[in-house]
């Protein structure tokens, strides 16, 4: 027997603080800027100012001629050996995919891309000779936007003969998860409500502290690359796959990196460059990007245009939602660039339980800075769209919107549940987060203040948004993403290695990149092992270290990784078990095992899981059908995604007079499953909030006409700091839906907030002045959009740019509010 | 965020700094806190030969009190002008506007002669300077000279200060017992002012001055405002036909923050409740 349930949980559950902030907060770590190797020369880029040119030449003699300058590179200097970008995940098999050179030799496709490279003995004299480099463009018509893409007039690559990239298409009538969309909504059109909106996904930039950086040295028997990466292991397989390099002669490292959010979940053409550079120099190389190149060239998310129509019978019960995107790659359909977007395609749904749904994904190719993942990726997009349109729906039936969601939404008992989109959702309770929400929100108390405003007409109105989210997470049953034509598989990997003094190192090959992993992961391990939290060692990121892992994103390195590291740690407790009856001299099934210890049953006979592992070690007494080690690997492939989910309520304040906009409250409930550490959970849960409320209200990567990168700093590209945001109420479901399909119980919360705060803010925002005749409030909704959709009708403010009406003139239901 | 290369000089008086300004002439740029310098020079938007840093001139530091008037050196960062007693007692307009600068870290760096001889049209010093009428105190190798407000701002990032010139300190007329406000418009916390209005009020209210940040090439002192308010009441009614006045005759740029007709929209509406708050009313409802 193995039984290490019935001891208390002492570690699951405890608020610990993180053991790797000090050197993480401090900087006393190993960054990989910090790494400086013997002989080390140091690269900058040349990079292309135009958005699409040809390039007619390139005179690199003045930099070469500049101090210390060592070597000036561009594309037509190397051959294969540069190898190319890769697209892991080709949505279509007709997609239109731009080949992808780290450097390409003849044409530029958007304003930042690299021509060429400097190779100095410092940073600042590679700099000082990037300028000097000479290139000459032809510029060419740059096709920038969603719309003008569409219109295939200017195309972002003239070899294609299109922008149109892929269309992936989901209809639950051809997959039978469902009705026909088509019928649901010609029915409401004679006899129920239709709703027809288009909205906006402006595009974001992650904007990561930590700017990328990539260290290769190539003087080893391995050539080593160090990257600011969340993915060292598909980084490693992707060098591999294009650069001609034998994977087995390629050790990657991401040391500590300082966050990534998606935008770290690449392969650049900064690692290839630096990669090809080392391997012709024969020299150690560093690259660091400037924050200007970080904004300008690291890959951007979001972006689409949504086409949405939502029909409904007069009591507000959804009979079928029809989901139209756009979605903007840029200039090249990057690792997962296409993928993103379709992620989306199974949450449209949400919670509710829609009888019939169809998507589609149209994906072009523009001249503007590549999209690919950022933090919800695919999933906040759908949660905005629907979650507005509930709320639409709702004012359209006049009813409170908790209660048009309640009309819809899967009760608890119906669970599992699977969805119009094909889904098994295992678990949830959308009333309990719901009322728990209501509660410390104090939901009806501001319901009456907002009323007594209206009444008053005061200046400052309020609006109280909602958002009931769920999203899947947990990337991914691999099988699935086989059937998606995704370009790996989505298990995890986890070692356990028991030392000889006691001590215990974990591998796992998730790669964490300020998220706790390593404090997490030890907490389960001092549980299940019963070992002392402050024993066991986590180590990761690594390719020589923890040689197989999937790396971290999608909200999976605990629900998968975690995992895969209780079925190693079970492993070795099953050896274990073995090796304390062998030298107890007892049965296996006279065994207790509890806080670290076997006891036999019945004696005061004993043996800790420390003595066993060096008793292991000694080897000089051990089962002859036993190996002598209790180490232990175990590889986890999730049977199922899991589905957090939360009720997040937000008021906002809109001053009608200026159209400014700030926050007075937001709580969320949030049910997770089990929380392993709940100081981490709020820390995800908080910062996750504000990177959601920053699309709502501040963040907006504007390319010009042109192609260039107008918010390109911090002056103008907004992010929000701790004194533009309020505290937040965040609490969690008393009693949590635990996820059946992992033994912890636990579902993902990395992108949680991002995904459910966005709608919760635009809604609120939109409540406010709905009444003053505004349905819509383009994002971000800066004072100006306000400003301009409160005084559309009334002649103190030109048409509102930002709100958009309904595209479908004739549609029923769509004359009662303004435009 | 690389500079070029650039030499270094710290002089320790301002015959000294004026000495290496002549030396190097167009070569050389005059570093005070170097918070909006250096980020250009990182940006290469920049390349001087020479960084002149005044952090050494002890001289420039500090505000003193001159009869009618106070002195602010220009070396004095905008914390300590936030907090001295005389700014706060005669010019508590200068005083509010300094404590709305940025974040605490370049409040501490960034200094009054800095940011006034920068003359960004969104820097939050220039209206409330040119409000009180100040005078800015010009040191050449010839000697020194006076500037009134109204003839230093000359254009966008432009002064009457010449190239082998420095700016040593600025008199603020005394207003003592003026009620004073900054109202700044922004989006996010550190963010410079979308618009920003500088009002300052004898009485309830008797006289007004009244400058706006960023609604021009130059900060723009709303005089028609100002004559419109002496003898008003300090009510929402009383204030609002001459705040409507503020966005006359303003030149204010459109960007991602808002078009030019929104500005204008916001000064008057900024106008309206800067003047309050200075006069002690409650601006809101
Ligand atoms: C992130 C950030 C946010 C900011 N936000 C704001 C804001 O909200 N509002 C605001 O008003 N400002 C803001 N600033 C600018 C800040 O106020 C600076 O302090 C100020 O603009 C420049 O002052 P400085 O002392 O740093 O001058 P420096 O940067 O050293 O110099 C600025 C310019 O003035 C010249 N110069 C400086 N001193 C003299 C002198 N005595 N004589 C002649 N020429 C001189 C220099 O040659 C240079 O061209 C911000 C700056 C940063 C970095």
């Amino acid at each position: 027997m193995t039984a290490t349930q019935d001891r208390p949980a002492q570690e699951i559950g405890r608020d610990r603080r993180r053991k790797e902030d000090q050197r993480l907060i401090t900087g006393r770590t190993r960054w990989t800027d910090n790494i400086t190797l013997p002989g080390m020369l140091h690269l900058a880029m040349v990079r292309s100012p135009f958005a699409h040119a040809t390039i007619t030449s390139i005179d690199v003699e003045e930099a070469k001629a500049s101090p210390n300058v060592v070597a000036v590179l561009s594309g037509k200097d190397f051959g294969d050996e540069l190898g190319v970008n890769i697209n892991a995940w080709p949505i279509t098999p007709e997609q239109k995919t731009p080949t992808h050179s780290p450097m390409p030799a003849d044409r530029v496709a958007f304003a930042g891309e690299i021509v060429a490279v400097v190779v100095a003995r410092s940073a600042a004299e590679a700099r000082d000779a990037a300028e000097l480099v000479d290139v000459e463009y032809d510029e060419q018509p740059a096709v920038v936007g969603i719309k003008k893409a569409l219109e295939d007039t200017v195309l972002a690559h003239p070899e294609l003969g299109t922008n149109k990239s892929a269309l992936w298409v989901f209809d639950s009538a051809e997959a039978g998860t469902g009705g026909d969309v088509e019928a649901a909504i010609a029915q409401a059109r004679a006899d129920g409500i239709v709703i027809e909106r288009e909205y906006r996904q402006q595009r974001l930039i992650p904007a990561f502290m930590e700017p990328r950086s990539v260290v290769v040295d190539p003087t080893g028997e391995q050539l080593t690359m160090w990257s600011a990466t969340q993915i060292p292991h598909i980084l490693r397989f992707a060098l591999a796959a294009t650069t001609g390099v034998p994977e087995s002669k390629i050790r990657v490292v991401a040391p500590d990196v300082g966050g990534g959010f998606g935008g770290k979940l690449q392969t650049t053409p900064e690692e290839w460059i630096t990669w090809a550079v080392a391997r012709r120099l024969s020299k150690p190389v560093k690259y660091t990007e400037t924050r200007s190149e970080s904004l300008m060239a690291a890959h951007h998310g979001r972006d689409q245009v949504q086409t949405l129509t939502l029909a409904a019978d007069r009591d507000g019960r959804v009979t079928g939602f029809k989901v139209h995107l756009d979605a903007d790659l840029g200039a090249y359909v990057s690792l997962v660039g296409g993928g993103v977007p379709v992620l989306g395609a199974f949450m449209f749904n949400a919670i509710y339980k829609f009888p019939a749904y169809r998507f589609e994904c149209q994906t072009v190719l523009t001249n503007s800075t590549w999209t690919d993942a950022y933090r919800g990726a695919g999933r906040p997009e759908a949660t905005y769209a629907i979650e507005r349109m509930m709320d639409e729906l709702a004012a359209e039936v006049g009813v409170d919107p908790l209660e048009i969601r309640e009309r819809n939404w899967i009760t608890h008992e119906e669970f599992p549940f699977t969805t119009v989109a094909g889904l098994e959702y295992d678990t949830g309770n959308y009333e309990a987060a719901t009322a728990r929400a209501k509660e410390v929100f104090g939901y009806d108390a501001l319901r009456a203040e907002q009323r007594e405003r209206r009444e008053r007409g005061d200046r400052v109105q309020l609006g109280i948004g909602v958002s009931t989210f769920t999203e899947m997470c947990g990337l991914a049953p691999s099988r699935v993403l086989g059937s998606l034509d995704y370009g790996a598989g989505g298990w995890e990997h986890a070692s356990v290695r028991m030392l000889a003094t006691g001590k215990v190192e974990i591998v796992t090959g998730a790669s964490a990149h300020g998220q706790g992993h390593e404090t997490a992961f030890s907490q389960i391990v001092a549980d299940r092992l019963g070992v002392p939290f402050e024993d066991v060692e986590v180590l990761h990121g690594d390719t020589q270290v923890a040689p197989r892992g999937l790396d971290t994103y999608g909200s999976r390195s605990l629900v998968v990784g975690g995992e895969a590291l209780v079925k190693a740690v079970d492993k070795v407790v099953e050896k274990a078990t073995r090796l304390a009856a062998h030298l107890l001299e007892a049965s296996e099934d006279d065994l207790d095992y509890a806080g670290g210890r076997f006891t036999v049953r019945g004696t005061d006979q004993g043996i800790a899981i420390q003595e066993l592992a060096t008793a292991a070690f000694a080897a000089h007494d051990y089962p002859e059908d036993m190996e002598p080690s209790l180490d232990a690997d175990a590889t986890y492939d999730p049977v199922n995604f899991n589905y957090p989910h939360g009720t997040h309520l937000c008021a906002m304040e809109v001053d009608t007079e200026t159209g400014k906009v700030s926050m007075r409250k937001y709580t969320c409930c949030d049910d997770i499953g089990t929380i392993i550490n709940p100081l981490i959970v709020a820390g995800q849960v908080h910062g996750g909030l504000v990177q959601g409320i920053a699309q709502a209200l501040w963040e907006e990567a504007v390319h010009d006409e042109s192609g260039t990168l107008v918010s390109g700093s911090f002056v103008d590209y907004l992010l929000p700091t701790s004194a533009d945001t309020i505290s937040f109420d965040v609490v969690h479901a008393d009693d949590p839906s635990v996820c059946t399909t992992n033994t912890l119980g636990t579902k993902g919360v990395g992108e949680a907030g991002t995904i459910a705060s966005t709608p919760a803010v635009v809604n609120a925002v939109v409540d406010a002045v709905r009444h003053l005749g505004v349905r819509d409030i383009q994002m971000p909704c800066t004072p100006e959009r306000v400003w301009r959709a409160i005084h559309a009708n009334d002649g103190d403010a030109p048409t509102p740019g930002g709100a958009m009406p309904h595209f479908d003139e004739g549609a029923l239901n769509q004359d009662g509010a303004a435009q | 965020m690389i500079p070029v290369k650039f030499d270094y000089v710290a002089p320790t008086s301002v015959e000294e700094a004026l000495a290496a300004l002549g030396e190097h002439g167009d070569d050389a740029k005059i570093m005070a806190g170097g918070q909006s310098l250096l980020p250009v020079l990182r940006m290469r938007l920049n390349a001087p030969e020479v960084v002149i840093d005044l952090g050494g001139i002890d001289a420039l530091r500090g505000v003193r009190d001159e009869g009618d008037a106070i002195v602010v050196g220009a070396m004095t960062t905008h914390h300590e002008v936030r907090d001295h007693p005389l700014v706060r007692e005669h010019a508590l307009l200068v005083a509010k506007a300094a404590a709305d600068v940025a974040d605490a870290q370049i409040r501490h760096r960034g200094t009054f002669g800095g940011a006034l001889a920068h003359a960004d049209p969104a820097g939050d010093l220039g209206a409330p300077a040119l409000a009180l009428g100040a005078q800015f105190v010009i040191a050449g190798t010839d000697g020194t000279r006076t500037v009134e407000a109204s003839d230093f701002f000359v254009g966008l990032f432009e002064t009457a200060i010449g190239d082998d010139e420095i700016l040593t300190e600025v008199r603020i007329p005394k207003h003592t017992g003026w009620g004073a406000h900054y109202e700044k418009f922004v989006r996010v916390a550190h963010q410079w002012p979308i618009v920003a209005v500088a009002a300052t009020v004898r009485g309830s209210i008797d006289e007004a001055r009244v400058g706006l940040t960023n609604m021009g090439p130059t900060p723009l002192r709303a005089r028609a405002t100002e004559a419109a308010l002496a003898g008003v009441s300090a009510t929402e009614d009383g204030v609002r036909a001459a705040a409507d006045l503020a966005a006359e005759g303003t030149d204010p740029p459109s960007d991602l923050n808002g078009a030019a007709d929104y500005r204008r929209h916001l000064a008057r509406v900024l106008t309206r409740r800067a003047v309050l708050e200075a006069a002690g009313a409650q601006a809101w409802s």
